[in-house]
């Protein structure tokens, strides 16, 4: 007897691939944001300029850094609302009570952050307003059963996530002023919430490859696993240059390097204070006028490297592996980075134009998606999404979908 | 009686900066000619930056200079001080460069058929951060300061190209350099002192020297020198 759990479900995967591509273009907006840096061109939260989000003035969207600013918003309430329906899908029905039990614990909450003052006031709409959201989710009577394996567990990692990322983003807003260590609170909450976005997309590209009818394909499971390391290696690589990359552009000092592929003419600059005032001296920026210090050159040079070892360690997984589909997968990866050392070579050359620093931004995040998308085909054990016995284990099961 | 004898005996400090060596060419302004509103306001060719201006004899304007001395500190007279002005005009701030007494007022006028927001960073401690919108032909916001600071910047984030540096004294020994890069300090009390040229490019520290006011007044040009 087939499971009714373990069945492909070709509208789940829809769904799934429809919330990461919103995610990706979520990621898209947020990159836009801060290229242009205009992160604080909507200075309040959950509000925009005291009108109910979603009730902005059009004419007010449409001013100058407030379209990006308000257009991230309201494109991240969507991705937070596909995220709580495909929880309820993916949970089944056992996921209705705690839904219920969420979505109502965020609006008491919500109402009692409301009535502690003015400070409390945005994370006191916002919760109140999404555990609405997932009230409603826990709501739908639908008799549907729980995703196998780990796919429920990642969908409420995602649950979480996308509510912390929505809290980081307007904290963001709201704490931008404050300092923490010497440094500003909305610059830190930035790298955080820049970063968080990334492994969040990655995290829901991966749930879309495990509701998708190859991933029950027997035949797509690895048999070498000689490039395993190097994938693995090469996503925590790629990671930490997000790290690198995100802490970069939220300082919002500009290029530190003007000039690729030397770096003020020379293999390695002068980084000595007489000399960092001299760069200083001679950069006249548009947008970006903070001026830029010796650590902000060594990161900038550090992204340089790690991207050689980026593509090193890429390249090397394209020699290994052996399977049809991870040797296809590495070559992707392959061209992508490729096609982002020449973005970022472009991001200098244009003196950071936003809408290549975006690309930047883009590229680096299906980066981190492939090599995810990696590190779960080969460890695809841990991921356990067959249970004993179902059909996905038994390469003579035919693919069949059930309806509910 | 006392403060007419002091004016009686005060005298005017006057000078003139020059810019030594070339400065990096300055950059089209091109997000402002791609926004929609506000490169409607900017037929011709794209605004440019304005880090230096700089005269045909390589006169320095933008320059803040300011008179430096324990006598002088915390004689502001700002609270009594008429506003100072800044206007945004093309979605550009002007000027850019102003110079005002602590608890002196700061008027920010909107001339632009367009909304900004005036967002004031500062970093001396006890200047409060303020972030307020202001509507196309809405009201002008008054802001002020009340402890000094170099080159306190107030932007716009709704337009992030757009930027005036404040300097902000403790008294009204101070003078921001015209077009001809000179400069007129009046009314200083005879005495020795530091003068300091700041420029917010070339002399973000500032370019301090010696000098002593006598009842005729004193005189002091600078060079403020960009490799």
């Amino acid at each position: 007897m087939i499971s009714f759990a373990t069945a492909y479900k070709p509208w789940l995967h829809r769904f799934a691939v429809l919330t990461a591509l919103a995610t990706l273009g979520l990621v898209g907006m947020g990159g836009l944001v801060t290229s242009h840096g205009v992160g604080m061109a909507v200075p309040d939260w959950p509000t925009s300029y005291g009108y109910n989000m979603f009730a902005l003035p059009i004419s007010t969207w449409l001013t100058g850094g407030i379209f990006h600013e308000h257009t991230h918003r309201l494109w991240a309430s969507l991705v937070g609302i596909l995220v709580v329906a495909q929880t309820r899908w993916l949970g089944g029905k056992k996921s209705q009570l705690p839904l219920l039990l969420i979505g109502l614990a965020e609006i008491l909450l919500g109402l009692v952050l409301l009535r502690l003052g003015d400070d409390w006031k945005g994370a006191g709409h916002f919760l109140s307003g999404i555990g609405g959201v997932v009230l409603l989710a826990g709501l739908v009577w639908t008799k549907n059963h729980a995703a196998p394996g780990r796919l429920p567990t990642l969908i409420w990692i995602a649950f979480g996530l996308v509510q912390l990322q929505g809290l980081l983003g307007g904290l963001r807003v709201v704490l931008d002023a404050g300092v923490f260590a010497g440094v500003r609170l909305g610059t830190i909450l930035g790298i955080f919430h820049g970063c968080l976005g990334q492994l969040f997309l990655a995290l829901m590209a991966i749930i879309a490859l495990m509701t998708s009818r190859w991933w029950r394909d027997p035949s797509a499971r690895p048999t070498s696993f000689r490039a395993r390391p190097w994938f693995v290696a090469a996503t925590v690589l790629i990671f930490v240059q997000l790290l690198i990359g995100a802490t970069m552009r939220h300082q919002h000092a500009g290029l530190s390097i003007p000039d690729f592929p030397l770096a003020y003419g020379k293999i390695w600059p002068d980084m000595s204070s007489v000399a960092v005032a001299e760069y200083n001296l001679q950069r006249l920026e548009v947008t970006a006028v903070n001026p830029i210090t010796a650590f902000q050159i060594e990161l900038q040079l550090a992204h340089r490297i790690i991207a050689l070892l980026i593509l090193g360690a890429v390249g090397r997984c394209v020699w290994l592996a052996r399977d049809r589909a991870v040797k296809r997968l590495a070559q992707c990866w392959l061209g992508l980075i490729l096609a982002q050392v020449a973005l970022g070579a472009w991001t200098i050359w244009s003196n950071k134009a936003a809408d290549v620093a975006t690309g930047h931004v883009l590229v680096g995040a299906l980066s981190l998606v492939t090599g995810g998308f990696g590190c779960f085909i080969y460890y695809r054990r841990f991921a356990c999404d067959e249970a004993p016995g179902s059909m996905a284990r038994s390469p003579s099961t035919p693919h069949r979908s059930v309806t509910t | 009686m006392a403060i007419a004898f002091q004016m009686a005996t005060a005298g005017n400090i006057t000078g003139k900066v020059t810019l030594v060596g070339n400065p990096p060419p300055e950059k089209e302004i091109t997000p402002l000619k791609d926004d929609a509103q506000c490169g409607k306001l900017h037929p011709g060719p794209t605004p440019k930056t304005q880090f230096f201006v700089v005269g045909p004899n390589k006169e320095l304007s933008d320059v803040v200079v300011v008179l430096q001395g324990d006598s002088l500190k915390g004689k502001s007279t700002g609270a009594t001080a008429g506003p100072a002005e800044l206007d945004q005009i093309g979605c550009i701030y002007t000027p850019q460069i102003l110079a005002v007494q602590t608890g002196q007022k700061i008027v920010v006028k909107n001339s632009d058929p367009v909304m900004h927001n005036v967002h004031t960073t500062p970093t001396a401690a006890g200047n409060k951060e303020e972030n307020r919108a202001q509507l196309a032909g809405g009201p002008d916001l008054t802001f002020v300061i009340p402890n000094a600071e170099e080159f306190l910047r107030f932007k716009c984030d709704v337009h992030p190209w757009m930027f005036a540096w404040v300097t902000v004294v403790d008294h009204p020994y101070f003078a921001v350099t015209g077009t001809d890069g000179s400069f007129t300090i009046k009314d200083v009390p005879p005495g020795k002192y530091k003068l300091v040229a700041y420029h917010r490019k070339a002399a973000l520290k500032g370019i301090a020297k010696d000098i002593e006011v006598t009842a005729d007044g004193a005189k002091m040009d600078f060079a403020v020198e960009v490799k």
